[in-house]
């Protein structure tokens, strides 16, 4: 069996290409939470963080590549599948009845369709910083802190002072615990790795982690939004 | 009690189908579906109109020939049972119930409910078998065979290939039968020789019969009349990963 070919070209292949780097792209998304998180340490730590990740391009460069590699094989895959996965039923039913299929394992698509939307906006917001889409009216590159450093503690203050922001940043999130809740057992399943005694097991955590990361996420903008770091931004 | 049905007619695989109201009036809570369906058929006989093309043949659950959607559901709904071992005290008095044949472009229609199910030969033919070379018969326990791996065999052995997994699967995708007979054949010492080479020609196969994808929805295994679990698919997709890796001629 070739394996390239039969990767790329069979329905179990593109299952593995899927849950593959659909699990690249969660450990980042745990990753880049506990990033996040350090914005509850203060001004010091997170722009400390902030300055290691940007002073080290030769790290920075290879995993967003990575990254890059990962998000376009994942969506490669899900927009083939879904292409067939349509027409395998040409003819649908009058009266269909999802029995157990969750409103999430239906919605993978559509919910991965914003996720992407989002992601989009977000690079351009935080990380190329570009000024007309941050609806501060400043702009979040010239912002550095007392030692020089880009300063993220006030760019992530600022940002998410700005309701309409937050609030995309809050929808994303939820479809990202959506996708997860889902997408993190079936990556078990596509690849094999579920049974009787692991399977209930593996989708219990699933859903609390794809909870655990919603309620992490969202915790920065709401706090922002409820007041927290507003002297920051004086 | 009195029923409506609302039946799916189409005269042949290319003409367009829909949908017809037909009464069913005085059947018994104890007729089986498949009798009240005989009972409105010999009435449509009768008036010298077609009768309503269905699917059946043991009508006790073990041949996997009937095959109707009910209100949305393969084979009705009811859990580890066929629609031949479904029965009229199930439904209320006076009920609308939708009747579809099994929707796939693998499963094309022939008439009416009845679909052309013989993709699932196809994949069959391509590896869902063990070649035995005939010989002296072994001695009976001269093969070690785990109870856990026979038990786990004996329950993929279940599969009737009705294709009820692929009529609910939103993608029409047939992994749980495939896996089934995967599992079923691969798990015993006579039939794990070929389990590399199977496993590849069998999904080879089911990729070129046009089925869908497997996106875990768990539908299949819901309305699975011998309710084979889901846990069948990832050892399909573990035991394919093998094979692959192995990267050998198959
Ligand atoms: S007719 Fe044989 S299983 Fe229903």
């Amino acid at each position: 069996m070739n394996i390239i070919a039969n990767l790329f070209k069979s329905s179990l292949g593109k299952k593995y290409i899927m849950a593959v780097t659909g699990g690249a792209l969660f450990l980042f998304v745990v990753g880049h939470l506990l990033g996040n998180l350090q914005f509850f340490l203060g001004p010091e730590v997170i722009n400390r963080y902030g300055h290691f990740l940007q002073a080290n391009q030769e790290i920075l460069w290879p995993a967003r590549l990575g990254l890059l590699v990962m998000a376009a094989l994942h969506i490669w895959s899900a927009v083939k599948v879904s292409a067939e996965n349509r027409a395998a039923r040409p003819v649908p039913y009058a009266d269909w009845h999802p029995t157990v299929a969750s409103y999430a394992s239906r919605t993978m698509l559509l919910s991965g369709v914003i996720i992407a939307a989002f992601v989009i906006y977000h690079v351009l917001h935080f990380t190329v910083q570009t000024k007309s889409i941050n609806f501060t009216g400043q702009s979040f590159v010239a912002l550095r802190d007392t030692e020089g450093r880009h300063d993220v503690y006030r760019m992530m203050v600022a940002g998410f002072q700005v309701p309409l922001v937050s609030g995309f940043y809050v929808l994303a999130m939820a479809l990202l615990c959506l996708h997860l809740s889902h997408g993190i057992g079936a990556m078990f399943q596509s690849l094999g790795w579920k049974d009787e005694v692991y399977g209930p097991w593996i989708d219990r955590s699933a859903k609390m982690l794809a909870w655990l990361i919603f309620l992490g996420y969202v915790s920065i903008p709401i706090a922002v939004l409820l007041g927290y770091g507003k002297e920051a931004v004086k | 009690m009195n029923l409506t049905l609302k039946v799916w007619r189409q005269k042949n695989a290319t003409a367009p189908g829909r949908f017809e109201a037909y009464e069913a009036k005085d059947v018994l809570p104890e007729m089986s579906f498949l009798e009240m369906l005989d009972v409105v058929n010999e009435e449509l006989m009768e008036r010298d109109e077609e009768p309503i093309a269905f699917d059946s043949d043991c009508r006790e659950g073990i041949c996997g020939t009937c095959s109707l959607v009910i209100n949305g559901i393969p084979h009705g709904g009811r859990k580890g049972a066929t629609v031949c071992q479904l029965h009229l005290r199930h439904f209320k008095e006076g009920d609308t119930i939708t009747i579809e044949p099994w929707r796939a472009k693998a499963f094309p229609v022939v008439r009416d409910l009845v679909v052309d199910r013989s993709a699932f030969d196809r994949i069959i033919q391509a590896g869902g078998f063990v070649s035995v070379s005939t010989g002296g018969v072994p001695d009976a326990n001269a093969i070690p065979v785990p109870k856990a791996d026979a038990e786990l065999a004996m329950d993929a052995a279940q599969c009737i290939g009705c294709g009820a997994c692929v009529a609910a699967c939103k993608n029409a995708s047939a992994m749980l039968f495939v896996a089934a007979k995967v599992s079923h054949l691969g798990l015993l010492p006579q039939g794990k020789v070929e389990k590399d080479r199977r496993v590849a020609k069998l999904v080879e196969a089911m990729d070129a019969e046009g089925f869908g994808n497997c996106t875990v929805t768990g539908s299949c295994e819901a309305v699975c009349p011998k309710e084979i679990s889901l846990h069948f698919i990832a050892r399909l997709n573990r035991d394919y990963a093998v094979a692959m890796l192995k990267g050998r001629a198959v």
